[in-house]
């Protein structure tokens, strides 16, 4: 076991949030197609509001601290904000799309000790990448964005969201990532918006296509091992719990509420009316997370993809049930094994069938 | 004839600003922000580590905080506390000098 898993038991064991992440603002100034958040300006908290969370979130054991948007950047106080996070010694890790990240800043970000910025690109053709982001130029400044990081010796991560209509560009992000000197992460998962809203959904790239990005030794490693029929699950398996959402991790908004994570917003608490430890220790819906075990699904515990499927239970949540299957995550154990997943196969036992021959009497 | 004493310098040292730290039930959890090298330390490590304000001689250190704290022989304490510190400072987790650093003393995980 790696020093960080053995942490992250200890952390579980004690009840301790390792990671948070904070978006400070849902303000943007790119428009993407296939974003969930509201980008008008509810009421974000101030930067007295923020550096007192910081302050709760220090007290609280919280180690890594991500914090992204909307874009940070359209926060005037970003970096008094970054400022303060690191004089509490967290471990910073900062999401942009790099549209307002010039020399200056990122040589602010270097100096701060930020252990790594996550920029989104869509594609390595500025038309596309544009008409994703809705922004004309960002394709540019963008790229420019990750030059100036990189010359700080940051370390920059490219996050290359699968959409249809940037399907077909993934190896071209994959081969600028390597010529910019920076590592690529594809995630080919749209969420619906925060508001349950699903229309972008339709965003999502087709099942068939998963089944070749799961194929891809260059981004899954060992493709036999990765697209192998999933073991027998054990006891351990049952008696798990899905991921650390709630457990070592939750997320807050810029209004301060508290969900158990990014993708799974169950309203838990509000950091403007109580303490954050009285949420993390207190809250039953975090209580509800928490006490869910995968024996406790009553659809997923019977999936042969019980022990290797990445569900999700905020997506699930925004299905309508947080114990019920994640479908984006049924059709990625389908696309990268093959095998049908129990949800699916429920599905398809009660969907009504067309009688191969129709008999009407002709009387 | 005089005998000649060695005179050992003292060491002073401080904790870096570019790290990550969080004591997490009586462990220090450090992670390097220059190359993401992860530490933990124990309890010993972790109170020289919370005492390197900079201007505490390590040999104080030794003797006022770990020795009354864990009970150890003060000769094994202080070459164990050279080795763990020379081991820290290497990955840039601590800082060394032979005088006070003058700089105000560096954050402290809470």
């Amino acid at each position: 076991m790696s020093l960080l898993a053995e942490m992250n038991q200890k952390a579980l064991g004690l009840g301790i949030p390792l990671s948070v992440h904070l978006d400070v603002t849902y303000r943007c100034n790119e428009r993407c197609v296939h974003c969930y958040l509201d980008h008008d300006d509810h009421g974000e908290m101030t930067t007295a509001e923020i550096r007192d969370i910081l302050n709760q979130l220090s007290d609280a054991g919280v180690f890594f601290l991500t914090l992204s948007g909307g874009e940070v950047l359209m926060r005037r106080d970003f970096f008094e904000i970054v400022e303060h996070a690191r004089c509490l010694l967290f471990n910073v890790k900062m999401k942009t799309n790099g549209a307002m990240v010039r020399e200056p800043e990122a040589k602010r970000i270097r100096e701060l000790g930020v252990e790594q910025v996550q920029i989104s690109l869509y594609s390595h053709r500025a038309e596309i990448h544009d008409a994703i982001t809705k922004l004309p130029g960002s394709f540019k400044r963008t790229v420019q964005a990750i030059r100036f990081l990189k010359s700080q010796g940051l370390k920059v991560v490219i996050a290359n969201v699968l959409m249809a209509s940037n399907l077909f560009d993934n190896t071209g992000v994959m081969a600028l990532a390597k010529e910019l000197g920076v590592p690529y992460t594809l995630d080919p998962t749209v969420s619906p918006k925060m508001d349950g809203d699903t229309s972008i959904l339709a965003l999502r790239i087709p099942g068939s296509e998963l089944k070749q990005v799961f194929r891809n030794q260059e981004l899954v490693g060992n493709v036999e091992e990765f697209c192998a029929p999933p073991p027998a699950p054990g006891e351990d398996v049952m008696d798990g719990f899905p991921c650390s959402a709630g457990h070592t991790a939750c997320y807050i908004t810029p209004y301060g509420d508290v969900f158990p994570c990014v993708q799974f917003p169950l309203p838990s608490g509000n950091l403007r009316r109580q303490k954050f430890a009285d949420i993390w220790q207190n809250s039953p819906q975090l209580n509800e997370v928490r006490s869910i075990r995968a024996r406790d699904l009553p659809t997923c515990s019977t999936c042969a993809h019980v022990g290797t499927c990445t569900r999700c239970p905020g997506l699930a949540y925004m299905e309508g049930n947080m114990r019920g299957p994640s479908t984006a995550d049924c059709e990625k154990s389908f696309q990268r094994t093959g095998i049908p997943s129990a949800n699916m196969l429920l599905k398809n036992r009660t969907r009504p069938t067309v009688p191969l021959i129709q008999i009407q009497s002709i009387a | 004839m005089r005998r000649r004493r060695k005179v050992i310098a003292e060491k002073y040292i401080a904790r870096s600003s570019a790290i990550a730290a969080r004591l997490i039930g009586g462990e220090m959890m450090i992670m390097s922000a220059v190359d993401s090298t992860f530490f933990t330390l124990n309890e010993v490590a972790t109170l020289i580590w919370q005492a390197a304000d900079g201007r505490t001689p390590l040999s104080a250190i030794v003797t006022d905080k770990i020795c009354p704290e864990f009970e150890v022989d003060p000769d094994q304490a202080s070459r164990d506390a050279e080795r763990f510190v020379n081991d820290l400072c290497q990955h840039g987790i601590l800082t060394m000098s032979e005088q006070p650093f003058t700089s105000p003393p560096p954050p402290e995980a809470r």
